[in-house]
């Protein structure tokens, strides 16, 4: 139960002051403005008590967005209600600046009340509730129309409206995967997941019904078949035959009970895009790049670096979009870079050389090594660095877990195109998370 | 155009000109004026003189316009509460409006309108909406109960919205049903008023399927209220709500784990169904570590209780809480604090080589946090024991102030877990002496000279250097100091004679501190007596420190695993702290007050157990130290001063053997009121109950300096008047009694024997389910009847109760005679204490006795006395009687010929009294003579 909701500029002045709830009044506004905004010391949490009320925030482009409450609220959906809005606001008008957020104030207001009525989150999908909040006003609907929005955003399928009519019936999916690594300076992997996501950009008439077949192992053992690469949609060969997913998570499209009895994954797709899954995988994964970094401190006022990166995939393969961010101290006063390939630079901001390089195909292993001179006086020289970890970007053409799209099969009844009418895309990505190598 | 400019009229007279826009014609300049009103209500302005004129442009086609008229009513309406009124008609209207839209607005504004005249014309347009057509007009309808209930209760009841609410839960829309259980389930709390049962259950478990996110997340925190009638229907719960797991939604799957987590309690342990539940437990908590950092700050919060609660779950997900450079420094604490959970023997290697790793950040309270880290992982597991200390000593060659000061913190700890053993370091530590300029990382160094004193060479130098800046010190600091000169002095009396009377002087003369003062009175009559007893005291061996630190107590946990998702589980405290409602619900998995807790007073010894002190001093044991503390009182009453006149008035006042009584009630009450301490108690926040090796004593000592306040009383009641009632005492003090202050009496009324009581709650939940146990005692003491009270006491309210006593239970004898040990306990807890009843409570009506009888009895006891006496080479020279006095002088000569002569007379009148005087030419053979003749009476 949220009692307030509180948008404050960077300054702490208010934009937005919406009480839910009787046992909040305004000077929970200037509690929080105090406390947390003005704080001398800088607040060490998302959750603060002040008083006896709780306020939960997240700051974005200097704008706090905050939820306040006098109960035991479930503070899970007042973090996951304040990133909602965020995403809301963010469809309507693009990004939550100060500017943007004053001018459209009064939009906000109506938004806030179907999102959140007596403190109770309500609809928070944008898709929804563009249907019937505009941002130029209401549109005016016909009586027919109004019953079908109310019983839509009420209904159980809320995502997706009836007749929807498309001439051609297409399908993207895309895989996109971020690989995360925590490597020792000594090439030993701390920790490495892949957060996966399945994106879904569909244009299909109907109300059509999908089921996605995935190389998962426990889906493939239950089905007793053996994923082979005669798979409609697999282009490339399967160098795993299934992946061990840790976690699953659908959009709320999907069934879940569904796919707790029988693994399937069955929905109605909203149309046009959706992410509908999240996946997280921890065995097995193929790590695309290897960083061997080497610091070498010659004495006080020198010090040299010398990285290596490997590219750890099939040769005719290419990644793209490289940087390498080698960090150095913040007494640097000069750095001179030589690298094999690509452009490397020291940027003084962020005490950091950046090495960039367009594609790099898979199996090179390229160096970049650096000198960088040292100031040996003042305050910056004698505190200790501690060393952050190389870190790097990337793009690759495959997935890193493995993860394949065995099927994707649509049935609509009730319209008559057949699975095989539809024209179906399937790509997939690898980019890296946070990819760290410390040195 | 935008609408920011709104923002920007800050000119004089605004209000006047607003008015005027907002009664003008045109509409679209109205809606202009009150956009602006809108915007002047946010930054906080009072626009409330303009209300009527708002008002008045409620009446309008322009849903928007609409919109932002209700919005300023919402937030002026309790101000100007009679005009108010004239929206009720618009509202009506629009109840009925065709568009859904307008009657769903209607009926959401309507609620939020917290004018009391204004309720009950609401009442008929929102039954009608609960039961409109369109399920988007009925969602919003069953919210709008829980807001009428919030303001007018008694309204709803009347009214049967709760039956109507109850009609919702079987809507065909699955929003509506959502938002029905959510509206419930708020009345619920504040009033039962609708019993959740396994039909309602069954419906929101097929709601459960359909609805929002939201409705999810109301449903499954409706359910977690509700207990099942077996295991079966637990199992089928859980099966039908695990799918749960798989949401995006971190809040949907946090409440789920909450319900999973409660039902799991009520399944058999070592079920399959429990393996494989536990085992889908783990992925989805990982998994809302790579959200974003505020979702990964409250999941944290949360598996830091599950973790305690079931440590299975996550016991395999190390990797997954190393901390990564980015992480927001909420998150890397949390981490942290997971991650020594987690540690074991099979991981402990990784988890060090990352501690070592965290321990060279920027961040200092996360190095900090690190660095202590390291220490529990020594005392966790002892295999790695050796490696921590290696690693903290090469932390402390970084020679980085706020490193090194936390690194000997944590080796005290090491030190006492595992003594003798890696005491090589100390040369280390000592050259580090310097830099310490915290409190705690001073006193954790004097600890660790004074402990090992006899290693370090120039300890006493060390010492001195400390003790030359006393009173610039923090108390825990003095305190150390104190105990680490005894100690040192101890070990080599020879040539710190003079610091350890420089440190007692400073500490009794010179302190404000009572602590202070006490423990240095103690140690200075303890040295002063009997230096080998002083050893034994002072130097006696310590209790082991527990393992597990800060666990959170059992009985909190289990509240708050009831919590999961919700504030209380991020604070990591119960609701009723930080919730002014105290009819908050209060969740419980399972009715166990068993858990005891410690009351120790927070005096800040080291040496003192932190873990488990457990097993009441033995009783055996305890007698000893008080005839010690008997001496003390004899022999140096004079340096005692101004403390001492309290503590001589109250054995004067009691009769007999008075002296011996209170010190021994001293001793044997704070092994009752100490020694239960929790088994689990951070060694750092639990630093000391009072100097550990003698606990008992040393209460003793306390009370009877008036410091314990209650029993000093009670021993002032023992040498009351006849005929007069005992005042009542505190027998268990609200502050370390979880809010129950209890005062009692036991006085004799019309021929029986009755305890009066008055209970006090000063606890913020109400107090009920009271029950009381005596213990063995002399007597045979007992309750003639169930103590009952019968309401609950609510805070701030006191209950007297008056408890008939019967005097036929189970006997046994006690120390002090008149001594009952009680157990009370209520809906929170235990609590047990001691209580010296009067004597004359047993004096029965039927005392009256013959003269003649009287007489004879009389004869009796001297006679006994003397053969007694006699027996032990005590000899009777003469007898006489004088006035009702009898008169007994008896002869007694030492090995070495000292000859003692005593005098002893007993009053014959009056309470009977003994009073012996002695006499002889060396006055130190009179020490501990009276202590002589009290034994042998007492055989």
């Amino acid at each position: 139960m949220i009692g307030g909701l509180f948008v404050y500029n960077h300054k702490g002045e208010v934009l937005i002051c919406r009480l839910f709830r009787d046992d909040l009044t305004r000077d929970a506004v200037n509690a929080f403005r105090v406390n947390v905004i003005h704080a001398r010391q800088q607040v060490r949490s998302p959750v603060n008590l002040i008083g006896r009320v709780s306020f939960v925030h997240r700051k974005t482009d200097g704008v706090w967005l905050v939820a306040a409450s006098r109960k035991d609220a479930n503070a899970a959906a007042m973090v996951e209600v304040l990133r909602r809005i965020a995403i809301t606001m963010h469809s309507y008008f693009g990004k939550l600046t100060e500017e943007a957020i004053r001018s459209n104030f009064v939009l906000i207001y109506e938004l806030l009340d179907e999102l959140i009525d007596f403190g109770y989150p309500q609809l928070t999908d944008p898709s929804v509730l563009k249907t019937y909040i505009m941002q130029s006003g209401v549109k005016a609907v016909t009586q027919e129309e109004q019953k079908q929005i109310t019983s839509q955003v009420t209904g159980q399928i809320s995502w997706r409206r009836e007749g929807i009519k498309y001439r051609r019936n297409e399908l993207f999916i895309d895989v996109v995967e971020h690989v995360n690594l925590l490597m020792s300076a000594q090439g030993q992997v701390l920790s490495a997941h892949v957060a996966g996501r399945v994106l879904m950009k569909s244009f299909l008439s109907g109300m059509p019904e999908c089921k996605l077949g995935i190389n998962d192992k426990l889906s493939i053992r239950d089905t007793s078949r053996i994923a082979v690469s005669s798979g409609t949609l697999d282009d490339s060969k399967p160098a795993r035959v299934s992946v061990a997913i840790d976690d699953l998570q659908f959009d709320q499209c999907v069934r879940l009970g569904k796919f707790e009895t029988e693994h399937a994954i069955s929905f109605i797709p909203p149309d046009g895009t959706c992410e509908l899954m999240k996946y997280r995988t921890t065995s097995d994964i193929k790590l695309p790049f290897r960083v061997i970094p080497l610091v070498r401190e010659v004495n006080k006022s020198k010090m040299e670096i010398k990285v290596v990166l490997k590219a750890d995939f099939k040769p005719n393969l290419i990644g793209q979009k490289i940087e390498v961010r080698i960090p150095v101290p913040p007494h640097t006063s000069g750095v001179s870079v030589i690298c094999m390939k690509g452009k490397a630079k020291y940027k003084s901001g962020d005490n950091a050389i950046v090495w960039k390089m367009k594609r790099l195909a898979g199996g090179k292993e390229v160096q970049c090594s650096a000198e960088v001179d040292l100031l040996t006086f003042g305050n910056v020289a004698n505190r200790k660095w501690n060393r952050p970890p190389v870190s790097i970007n990337f793009e690759v053409p495959f997935a890193p877990s493995g993860f394949k799209v065995r099927y994707l099969k649509v049935f609509e009844s009730k319209l008559n195109y057949s699975d095989h009418d539809v024209i179906k895309w399937v790509r997939y990505m690898g980019r890296s998370g946070i990819y760290e190598t410390r040195c | 155009m935008t609408d920011s400019k709104y923002f920007t009229t800050t000119k004089k007279g605004e209000i006047f000109e607003l008015k005027t826009e907002l009664n003008s014609d045109k509409k679209e300049k109205k809606r202009e004026a009150v956009k602006k009103v809108i915007a002047s209500m946010t930054v906080g302005k009072d626009v409330s003189a303009l209300f009527p004129d708002v008002i008045n442009c409620m009446q309008t086609d322009n849903v928007e316009l609409k919109k932002l008229v209700y919005l300023y009513l919402m937030n002026y309406a309790k101000s100007q509460p009679d005009m108010a009124i004239m929206a009720v008609n618009t509202f009506v209207k629009d109840c009925e409006d065709p568009n859904p839209l307008i009657r769903a607005l209607a009926v959401r504004t309507m609620g939020c309108i917290r004018v009391e005249k204004i309720t009950e014309y609401l009442c008929e347009p929102l039954r009608k909406c609960m039961k409109d057509e369109d399920p988007y007009v009925r969602k919003t309808a069953a919210v709008c109960v829980a807001k009428l209930f919030d303001m007018n209760p008694v309204l709803v009841e009347e009214q049967g919205f709760v039956e109507l609410l109850n009609d919702l839960l079987s809507d065909a829309n699955p929003m509506v049903v959502a938002n029905a259980v959510a509206a419930l389930s708020e009345i619920n709390e504040a009033k039962p008023l609708i019993e959740v049962n396994s039909q309602m259950v069954n419906k929101l478990l097929t709601a459960l399927n359909e609805c929002t996110e939201w409705g999810q997340v109301f449903i499954l925190d409706a359910l977690s209220g509700y207990t099942p009638r077996d295991e079966r229907e637990a199992q089928n719960i859980c099966e039908r709500i695990s799918p749960r797991l798989a949401h995006a939604n971190a809040a949907v799957v946090l409440s789920t784990v909450k319900v999973l987590m409660k039902l799991i309690e009520m399944l058999p342990a070592d079920s399959e169904f429990i393996a494989s539940l536990t085992k889908k437990l783990a992925p989805p908590m990982v998994t809302l570590l790579s959200a974003e950092p505020e979702i990964q700050y409250v999941a944290l919060r949360n598996i830091n209780l599950i973790v305690q609660k079931r440590p299975d779950i996550l016991k395999q997900e190390m990797k997954v809480f190393f901390v990564k450079y980015n992480d927001p420094i909420y998150v890397k604490m949390e981490k942290l604090d997971v991650m020594i959970r987690l540690a074991q023997q099979s991981n402990i290697a990784q988890v060090l080589s990352e501690l070592k790793e965290y321990a060279t950040e920027v961040d200092v309270d996360f190095v900090r946090k690190s660095v202590r880290a390291i220490g529990r992982c020594a005392i966790k597991v002892e295999q790695s024991a050796e490696r921590c200390v290696a690693t903290l000593l090469e932390l402390i060659q970084t020679k980085v102030n706020y490193v090194v000061q936390e690194a000997v913190v944590v080796i005290k700890d090491i030190f006492r877990k595992y003594p003798n053993r890696y005491e090589s370091i100390i040369s280390t530590l000592c050259e580090n002496l310097d830099t310490l300029d915290e409190p705690e990382a001073r006193a954790s160094m004097i600890w660790i000279i004074g402990e090992y004193a006899e290693r370090i060479d120039n300890a006493d130098e060390l010492l001195e250097s400390f003790v030359d800046g006393f009173h610039d010190e923090n108390t825990q600091v003095q305190l150390q100091l104190l105990t680490s000169v005894v100690k040192l002095f101890l070990k080599r009396p020879t040539d710190t004679q003079q610091l350890v009377q420089r440190v007692l002087s400073l500490a009794t003369q010179d302190s404000d501190n009572p602590d202070l003062r006490d423990r240095g009175y103690i140690y200075w009559r303890l040295l002063s007596a009997d230096p080998a007893a002083a050893k034994q005291v002072v130097l006696a061996e310590k209790p082991l420190i527990s393992e597990e630190t800060d666990l959170l107590e059992p009985s909190l946990l289990d509240q708050l695993v009831c919590h999961i998702g919700s504030l209380a589980s991020v604070y990591h405290k119960p609701p009723s702290s930080f919730v002014d409602n105290t009819k908050a619900p209060l969740r419980q998995l399972a009715p166990n007050a068993a858990a005891l807790t410690t009351n120790g007073s927070s005096s800040g010894d080291m040496d003192s157990a932190p873990g488990l002190i457990g097993v009441p001093a033995p009783a055996g044991g305890v007698p000893s130290q008080d005839t010690l503390i008997a001496d003390l009182l004899q022999l140096d009453m004079n340096p005692m001063g101004g403390a001492a006149a309290a503590a001589t008035a109250a054995p004067i006042a009691a009769p007999g053997g008075g002296l011996d009584d209170l010190l021994g009630l001293g001793g044997s009450l704070p092994s009752y009121g100490a020694a239960p301490a929790a088994p689990m108690v951070d060694p750092l926040a639990a630093w000391g109950v009072a100097p550990a090796a003698a606990p008992a004593p040393a209460g003793g000592l306390n009370d009877l300096f008036g410091l314990g306040g209650g029993i000093a009383s009670m021993g002032g009641g023992i040498g009351g008047v006849q005929g007069y009632q005992t005042p009542k005492a505190v027998w268990l003090e609200a502050a370390s009694h979880k809010g129950l202050q209890l005062e009692g009496a036991v006085v004799r009324k019309g021929g029986a024997i009755y305890m009066e009581m008055s209970i006090t709650n000063k606890a913020m939940q109400p107090l009920s389910d009271f029950a009381i146990q005596f213990n063995k005692n002399s007597f045979g003491l007992v309750p003639a009847q169930p103590l009952h009270i019968p309401a609950p006491v609510f805070p701030n309210q006191t209950t007297q109760v008056s408890l008939r006593l019967e005097t036929n239970g189970p006997v046994q004898k006690m120390e002090p005679l008149a001594n009952v040990q009680i157990a009370m306990k209520n809906n929170v807890d235990v609590f047990y204490f001691a209580t010296v009843v009067p004597m004359l409570v047993y004096f029965a009506e039927d005392g009256m006795m013959e003269k003649r009888e009287f007489l004879e009895l009389w004869k009796e006891p001297i006679h006994d006395i003397c053969t007694k006496l006699q027996a032990n080479n005590v000899f009777t020279v003469a007898r006489r009687s004088v006035d009702g006095q009898e008169l007994l002088y008896h002869s007694i000569k030492y090995t070495n010929k000292i000859v003692v002569l005593s005098e002893l007379k007993m009053e014959i009148t009056g309470a009977a009294s003994l009073t012996l005087s002695l006499k002889s030419r060396h006055l130190t053979a009179l020490a501990n003579l009276n202590e002589m003749y009290q034994q042998i009476f007492d055989n």
